[in-house]
C-alpha cells in the first residue's frame, strides 16, 4: 500500500468523523423537534402530509400503536411496489415497453425494497419501467430508511423516558426524517453526482456505434436522484444492474469519495442522534469508537489479504475491479457497503481475495452493527449492548441495568431472539440451498467459492444488506422466494422485538447511577461490548466461514483456485 | 465442610437421581447434554452390534455423560447443605406435649401438633414452646440457642416489642402463657425448614433471564451444528471426499456440547442454592431468593442509629461544673449520686470520674446510704447519705426540668450559668445531666451517644460501592446531625416515626432507589414490607417478622451490610461464570473445527489446509475432540466450589470491580481452555487413550 492509499482511507474517514455530531446533533433537533432550523419549504411540506395524511402530530403512541402503524405502513409500501411491477406494461413512463417480471421476482423485489435490503435479483435497466424504479423504488428508498430512524428513536425514547407508555409517534417521526433529513441530503447528492455526470433524464435508451464499428444500447434514466438515496438511506439497490461500478452511476473518483461517504454518513450521525436522545453523548462515543475501531480493523485485514502476495493470481490482482477506482477504494467500498446494510458494489466481491470477500460476508453476519442500516445499525448495536450489559453487568454485583433501567426476562427475551434469528436465518437458509439441486444448479464456481456464493446470498439477504457476491443466479424461484422470507423475517422479526424492549423499557423507573452501577460509558465497556460482539455474534459462523473463504484463502496459498 | 464425606455421598446418589428428564428439562442447555449423551450412546452401541466397536466413541459417550453428572452433583451438593441443617430443625419439631389453656383456665395437655390458631399454652422453665406464638401473659428467659445458635438466653415478655416467641424454642425460668398464632405447618421453624431445604425453591428473576439467553445461545448454537454437517457434505462433495468417517454424530455432538454454555448452565442452580445459604451461614433466612437478589441491588440502607451506629447507651463524656464549683466536686458527687444507678449511663459516669480524677468509689455501705431509684415521676435517680438514719447529704442527677423543680421546691435557685451550658451540650448532639446537692447545683454531666469503632470506614466503603446510608432515630434533629456527622453517614431522619419511615422508603423508591431496613416493632411492619430488603429481628414481633423478606436470627442490626455485600456477592459469582463460560467457547472453536476438517482436500503428503488452525498443535483430530470435551467436563467440577463459596467479595467500586472480574474470568475464561484442552490433550495421547 502507497502513503497515498492510506490518505485515501484516511481523508473519508476523517470527514465521516467531522460530519457526525454535525448532522447527528440536526437529525436529534428534527426527531425531538427540539430547536429544529430547516428551510420553509420543507416546512411547507412537512404541514402539507400531515393536513393531507389526517396526521395529528402531537399525538404519543404506545409500542403496540407504534408497531402497528409500521408494520401497516410496510405492508402498504409492499403491495404497491409489487403491483406496480406486475402492472408496469400498462402503465405509463415505461419507453422500452418491458412487461412484467415472474410472480416470484416481482415478490422478492418488492420485499427487497420494503426492507431496506434493496437486493436485486433483477438487473434494473432491463426489468423495470421508469413508473416501477421512480414510485415504486426510489420511494421505498425513502421511505424504508426513515422507518428504520424511526424504529430506532422509538427505542431511544424507551430508554430515556422514565415510566411512560408512549415512545412517540410513527407518522411524525417517518415524515420528519424523510422530509427533513433524507430529502435535503438526496438534494444535495443527486446534484452532486449530476455534476460529475451520472445520468438524470426520462429518455429513452441511446445507441451508439462503438470504434469497433459495433452497435452499443446506452441506458438512461432518473439514476441520480435514485443513487443519492441509494447509499444515503443504505439502501444500496442500483439503477442499474452493475450499481457503481457503472460508468453512469458512479463516474469519477469524486463521485466515488461522495458516493462512499454517503453509505456511512447517516448511520454514524445516528449514533450520535442515539447519545443526545437518550442523555449520554459518552455513551455514543464508546459505542462509535468501538464501531469505529472494528471498521479500521476489518479494512486492515482486507487490505492485508488483497495486497499479499499470493503465487496463484499475483500481487494486487484488479480482476472483478475498477481500473478507475482501484484495489483501496474497492476494499473501503466494500467494507463500508457490508458494515452498513446499504449493499451497492463498486467491485465485485466474487472477485475480492478470499479473506476480504470473506470479511465483507462477516461483517453482514455481525448483525450490521458497525454503523449499520440508518437506524437499523443502531437499535442492532442496542441489542447488542444490551446483551452485553446483561451478561458482564451482573459482574458489579448488580442485577443489570441500562440507563438505570432494570433488564430482565422480557428484555432478554426479546434481545436474544432478534440477534439469533438473522444468524439462524443464514444458516438454515444457507445448509437447505447448498444440500438442493434447486439451490446448487445457480452457482457459477464450485468448491469453498461456491458455498461462499450460496452463503453470501443468504447472509445478505438476512442481514438486509443487499449486496450480492455474483456468481449466483439468483433470480429462480427457490432464491426469489427463500431470499425474499429471509428479508423479510429478518427485517421485521428485529424491528418487532426492538419496539416490544423499547416499550417495556419505557415503562421502567429509572435508578439513578451511583458509584456502584454499571457504566457504559467507559473504554472497560467497550471492551465488553467488543468481545460480546465477537463471541456472541460472530463465532457461531467460524465453522462454515472456515469452510468458505478461509480454506479457499488457504488453498489459493498452496495454488489452488476456485 | 466442602468435603464432608456424608454431604458427598448423598450428593452423589441424588446426581443419580437427577438425570430423570422430568428434572433435567427445567434445565435447556443441560437437557440438551442428555440428549447428545443418549444419541452418542446410541450411535456407539449401533456401531458396537455392527461389529466396529469405537474405542473413542465410548470415551466420548462417558465424558458427555459425566459433564451431566457433574452439574447434577453441583446442584445435588449446594442442596446438601442446606438440606443438613434442615435436618437439624427438624428434630426440634418432634412431637412436644402442650399444656392447653382449656377456656375456663383449666390446663390439658394435647399434642403440639393439634394446636389451634388463638390457643392459649402455658410453657415453664424446662418446657419446650409448642408454636409459633405470642406472650400474653408474664415474662421468662428463652433459650432459642436451637434456632439461632447464640447461647444466651433471651427475655420474652408480654406486651411491647419482645412478645414474640417461637416453636421450638425452651424457657429455662419463670412461666409465661402464650398465644398461639400460627398453625403446624405454617410455623416459622416450618417455613424455615422449606427455605432451607431449597424446597420450595423458585427461579428468580435474574436467574429466569439468564435462563432465556442461555436456552437462545443453545439453540443458535444447535443450528450452527446441525447446518455444519450440511456444509460440511457439501464440502466433501466438492472435493471428492468421503468425510462420513470425521463428520460423525458423536463429533457434531461434541462440538454441540463443547459450544453450548455448560459451565454456567450447570452450575447456575448451584450458584443461587448457595447463595441462600451463605445468607443462612450468618444466620439470615431470607424467605426467596429473589431478596437476596434484590439484597445486591439494593443501594439506599436505613439503619437505626441505636445498635447500629452507636452502642446504643449514652455515656458520660465530660463533667461541666457550674463557676466556682471545682470539677473534682462534681465529679464526686456525681459518682456518689450514681454508685447505685445500675444503667449503663450510671456505671459511664462512675467509671469517666475514676478515670478522669482517680476517684474510687468507695462503696456506701448500705446503712449509710439510701438509694433513689430513678422513677417516671421524678425523672431523676440519688442517692441520701444517711448519718443515724438521718439524711446528711441529698445527692440528685437528673434532666434539667427535674433538677430545677427538684431544688426550687427545697428552696434554692436555678442558677443563670447553667442554661448555656446545658446548650452547648445539647448543640454538640449529647444530653446534659445536671448534678445538685442539696439546693445547690453543681454542673453538668455531658452524656453522649458514643458511636461504633469502624462503623464510618464502613460506611465510606459502601458510599465507594454507591450505596447511600440513613440514618434513623427518634433523637431530635440537633443530636441527630451531630452523631450523623460523626458516623458519617450520608443523610438522617431525627424523631422519625413509623409513618414517616414509611413514607421516607417510598419517596427513595419513587426515585428509582432500592431500600434495606431492619426492624423490630410492629409498629415497624408497614415498612419493612414496603422495603426491598427488609430484615426482621429475630426478637421482633410476629408481625414484624411476617413483614419483613429476611430474618436476622442474630438480631444484629450491622447484619444489614452483611446482607447487602452476600447478595452482591450472589449476583457477581453468577455474572462471574456466566462471563467465565461464554468466553470458554474461543478455544473450544480452535480444538474442534480443525480437527474436523483437517482431513478436507489433503492429499497423499500433506494435511488439508484447515490443519493450520490447529493453534494449539494438538495431537490428532480424535485427541482434540476428546480432550475438548473432558475439559468441558471438568471446568464444572473445577467451579464447584467456587459457585458454593461465592467469589471473593470486595468492597470497591463497581469499575474497579468489573476490571478485576473482567481479568479474572473474562480473560481467564479466554485463556484457561486453551491451556486446560493443551494438556489433557498431552495426557490423553501418553495414556494413549486414543489408539
Amino acid at each position: 500500500m502507497t502513503t497515498n492509499d492510506f490518505l485515501q482511507i484516511g481523508a473519508l474517514i476523517a470527514a465521516l468523523i467531522v460530519l457526525t455530531p454535525l448532522l447527528g446533533r440536526f437529525c436529534y433537533s428534527i426527531l425531538t423537534g427540539r430547536g429544529a432550523k430547516v428551510l420553509r419549504p420543507f416546512r411547507i411540506l412537512e404541514r402539507l402530509t400531515y393536513k393531507i395524511c389526517g396526521i395529528d402530530a402531537d399525538v404519543e403512541m404506545g409500542w403496540k400503536q407504534y408497531a402497528s402503524a409500521l408494520l401497516l405502513f410496510n405492508l402498504g409500501g409492499f403491495v404497491v411496489v409489487y403491483l406496480l411491477q406486475m402492472l408496469q406494461q400498462f402503465l405509463p413512463l415505461n419507453p422500452q415497453n418491458l412487461s412484467a417480471p415472474s410472480w416470484h421476482l416481482a415478490f422478492n423485489s418488492a420485499v427487497s425494497f420494503v426492507t431496506n435490503t434493496n437486493w436485486q435479483a433483477y438487473a434494473g435497466e432491463t426489468t423495470l419501467s421508469y413508473l416501477t424504479q421512480m414510485v415504486g423504488l426510489t420511494v421505498q428508498n425513502f421511505v424504508s430508511a426513515a422507518t428504520g430512524i424511526a424504529a430506532m428513536a422509538a427505542l431511544a425514547r424507551g430508554i430515556s423516558r422514565k415510566t411512560s407508555g408512549t415512545l412517540g409517534n410513527f407518522w411524525t417521526d417517518m415524515t420528519r426524517s424523510t422530509i427533513h433529513i433524507l430529502l435535503p441530503l438526496a438534494v444535495i447528492w443527486t446534484l452532486i453526482l449530476v455534476g460529475q455526470g451520472v445520468v438524470q433524464n426520462l429518455e429513452g435508451y441511446q445507441s451508439a456505434t462503438t470504434i469497433e464499428g459495433k452497435e452499443q444500447v446506452l441506458p438512461m434514466g432518473l439514476a441520480a436522484s435514485q443513487i443519492a438515496i441509494k447509499q444515503l438511506g443504505t439502501n444500496g439497490g442500483g439503477y442499474f444492474n452493475s450499481n457503481s461500478t457503472h460508468p453512469y452511476e458512479n463516474p469519477t473518483p469524486i463521485s466515488n469519495w461522495f458516493e462512499a461517504l454517503a453509505i456511512l454518513m447517516l448511520p454514524a450521525a445516528l449514533v450520535y442522534t442515539f447519545g443526545l436522545m437518550v442523555g449520554s453523548r459518552k455513551h455514543a462515543w464508546v459505542l462509535y469508537g468501538v464501531m469505529m475501531l472494528m471498521l479500521i480493523v476489518l479494512i486492515g485485514i482486507s487490505a492485508y489479504a488483497e495486497f499479499s502476495n499470493n503465487s496463484a493470481l499475483g500481487v494486487a490482482h484488479l480482476e472483478g475491479k475498477e481500473t478507475r477506482f482501484g484495489i483501496v477504494n474497492s476494499i473501503i467500498w466494500s467494507n463500508f457497503t457490508t458494515v452498513a446494510s446499504n449493499g451497492s458494489v463498486n467491485a465485485m466481491h466474487s472477485s475480492l481475495s478470499p479473506i476480504a470477500g470473506g470479511i465483507a460476508m462477516f461483517n453482514i453476519m455481525l448483525g450490521e452493527i458497525i454503523f449499520g442500516g440508518v437506524g437499523a445499525g443502531m437499535y442492532g448495536m442496542i441489542l447488542f449492548v444490551l446483551l452485553a450489559v446483561f451478561l458482564a453487568g451482573l459482574m458489579v454485583g448488580r442485577t443489570p441495568e441500562y440507563f438505570g433501567k432494570k433488564i430482565e426476562a422480557l428484555e432478554m427475551r426479546w434481545t436474544t431472539i432478534p440477534i439469533i434469528l438473522p444468524s439462524a436465518l443464514i444458516l438454515i437458509g444457507a445448509a437447505i440451498a447448498c444440500s438442493t439441486s434447486a439451490g446448487l444448479s445457480s452457482l457459477a464456481n464450485r468448491g469453498p467459492h461456491g458455498l461462499s456464493e450460496i452463503l453470501y446470498a443468504f447472509t445478505s439477504a438476512s442481514g438486509n444488506n443487499g449486496s450480492a457476491f455474483a456468481g449466483l443466479n439468483a433470480n429462480t424461484p427457490f432464491y426469489n422466494i427463500t431470499l425474499g422470507l429471509c428479508m423479510l423475517l429478518a427485517r421485521f422479526g428485529v424491528i418487532l422485538p426492538v419496539l416490544i424492549v423499547a416499550g417495556s423499557l419505557a415503562n421502567k423507573k429509572s435508578t439513578p447511577m451511583t458509584a456502584g452501577s454499571f457504566s457504559t460509558e467507559g473504554m472497560t465497556f467497550g471492551l465488553i461490548l467488543i468481545a460480546t460482539i465477537l463471541i456472541v455474534g460472530a463465532l457461531t459462523f467460524f465453522p462454515v466461514l472456515a469452510l468458505g473463504p478461509i480454506i479457499e484463502h488457504l488453498l489459493m496459498l498452496a495454488g489452488t483456485t476456485f | 465442610m466442602l468435603l464432608d464425606s456424608v454431604l458427598l455421598r448423598q450428593a452423589t446418589i441424588d446426581a443419580f437421581r437427577k438425570l430423570n428428564p422430568k428434572e433435567q428439562i427445567k434445565n435447556p442447555v443441560m437437557f440438551v447434554v442428555l440428549v447428545g449423551t443418549i444419541l452418542t450412546a446410541v450411535s456407539f452401541s449401533t456401531n458396537v452390534i455392527r461389529g466396529n466397536f469405537s474405542a473413542f466413541e465410548l470415551q466420548i459417550c462417558l465424558w458427555l455423560f459425566f459433564t451431566l453428572m457433574f452439574a447434577n452433583f453441583a446442584e445435588a451438593l449446594a442442596e446438601g447443605r442446606g438440606k443438613a441443617q434442615a435436618e437439624s430443625l427438624k428434630r426440634m419439631r418432634t412431637a412436644t406435649i402442650a399444656r392447653r389453656l382449656s377456656g375456663d383456665d383449666h390446663e390439658e395437655s394435647v399434642n403440639a401438633g393439634l394446636l389451634k390458631t388463638g390457643d392459649r399454652v402455658i410453657c415453664e422453665s424446662g418446657d419446650i414452646i409448642p408454636g409459633d406464638g405470642e406472650v400474653v401473659e408474664g415474662i421468662a428467659s428463652v433459650d432459642e440457642s436451637a434456632i439461632t445458635g447464640e447461647s444466651a438466653p433471651v427475655i420474652r415478655e408480654s406486651g411491647g416489642d419482645r412478645s414474640a416467641v417461637t416453636g421450638g424454642t425452651r424457657v429455662i425460668s419463670d412461666r409465661i402463657v402464650v398465644r398461639i398464632t400460627a398453625e403446624q405447618g405454617r410455623s416459622f421453624l416450618d417455613r424455615m425448614i422449606g427455605l432451607v431445604e431449597g424446597a420450595r425453591r423458585q427461579k428468580t428473576p435474574n436467574e429466569i433471564a439468564l435462563s432465556l439467553v442461555l436456552s437462545g445461545l443453545t439453540i443458535i448454537f444447535v443450528l450452527a451444528v446441525t447446518t455444519l454437517k450440511l456444509f460440511a457434505d457439501y464440502s466433501a462433495r466438492e472435493a471428492g471426499q468421503d468425510m462420513s468417517s470425521v463428520v460423525t454424530l458423536p463429533i457434531l455432538i461434541s462440538l454441540l456440547v463443547c459450544l453450548i454454555p455448560t459451565t454456567i448452565g450447570g452450575l447456575l442452580s448451584a450458584i443461587g442454592i448457595s447463595g441462600m445459604d451463605r445468607m443462612i451461614r450468618k444466620n439470615v433466612i431470607a424467605t426467596s431468593g429473589r431478596a437476596v437478589e434484590a439484597a445486591g441491588d439494593v443501594d439506599v440502607l436505613l439503619l437505626d442509629k441505636t445498635g447500629t451506629i452507636t452502642f446504643g447507651n449514652r455515656m458520660a463524656t465530660e463533667f461541666i461544673p457550674v463557676p466556682g464549683v471545682p470539677v473534682q466536686t462534681l465529679a464526686e458527687t456525681a459518682q456518689l449520686a450514681s454508685l447505685s444507678d445500675e444503667t449503663p449511663e450510671g456505671r459511664s459516669i462512675v467509671v469517666l470520674a475514676k478515670e478522669r480524677f482517680g476517684l474510687r468509689a468507695e462503696t456506701l455501705p448500705p446503712h449509710l446510704a439510701r438509694f433513689v431509684p430513678f422513677s417516671a415521676q421524678t425523672r431523676m435517680s440519688g442517692v441520701d447519705v444517711l448519718e443515724s438514719a438521718e439524711p446528711v447529704r441529698t445527692l440528685r442527677k437528673g434532666s434539667g426540668d427535674a433538677i430545677r423543680k427538684h431544688i426550687e421546691e427545697n428552696g434554692g435557685t436555678w442558677p443563670s450559668e447553667i442554661d448555656p451550658i446545658m446548650d452547648r451540650v445539647s448543640k454538640s448532639g449529647g444530653t446534659p445531666l445536671v448534678v445538685a446537692e442539696e439546693h445547690f447545683v453543681l454542673g453538668v454531666v455531658h452524656l453522649k451517644d458514643v458511636v461504633k469503632g469502624g462503623i464510618k470506614e464502613r460506611f465510606a466503603q459502601l458510599r465507594s460501592m454507591g450505596i447511600r446510608t440513613i440514618m434513623v432515630t427518634g433523637d431530635n434533629p440537633l443530636t441527630a446531625a451531630s452523631i450523623a456527622a460523626e458516623a458519617g453517614v450520608d443523610d438522617f431522619m431525627a424523631q422519625a416515626s413509623p409513618e414517616a419511615k414509611l413514607n421516607r422508603i417510598r419517596q427513595e423508591q419513587a426515585n428509582g432507589h432500592l431500600v434495606a431496613m431492619t426492624g423490630d416493632g410492629t409498629n415497624d411492619a408497614p415498612a419493612l414490607a414496603q422495603a426491598d430488603v427488609g430484615v426482621a429481628m429475630n426478637t421482633g414481633t410476629q408481625a414484624a417478622r411476617e413483614a419483613g423478606n429476611m430474618v436476622d436470627l442474630d438480631s444484629n442490626p450491622t447484619k444489614l451490610i452483611e446482607v447487602v455485600e452476600t447478595g452482591k456477592q450472589l449476583l457477581m459469582t453468577r455474572g462471574a461464570l456466566t462471563t467465565f463460560s461464554v468466553a470458554n467457547d474461543v478455544a473450544k472453536y480452535f480444538a474442534i473445527v480443525p480437527a474436523m476438517f483437517s482431513a478436507l482436500y489433503a492429499t497423499a503428503v500433506s494435511t488439508g489446509p484447515l490443519a493450520q488452525l490447529n493453534i494449539m498443535r494438538l495431537e490428532s483430530p480424535q485427541s482434540a475432540i476428546l480432550s475438548a470435551v473432558i475439559f468441558n467436563a471438568l471446568i464444572i467440577v473445577a467451579l464447584i466450589p467456587l459457585a458454593l463459596k461465592g467469589i471473593k467479595y470486595r468492597p470497591m467500586g463497581a469499575e474497579a470491580v468489573l476490571r478485576r472480574n473482567l481479568f479474572v474470568y473474562g480473560f481467564g475464561g479466554l485463556v484457561t481452555p486453551f491451556v486446560g484442552i493443551k494438556l489433557i490433550d498431552i495426557l490423553v495421547t501418553r495414556l494413549g487413550l486414543i489408539s
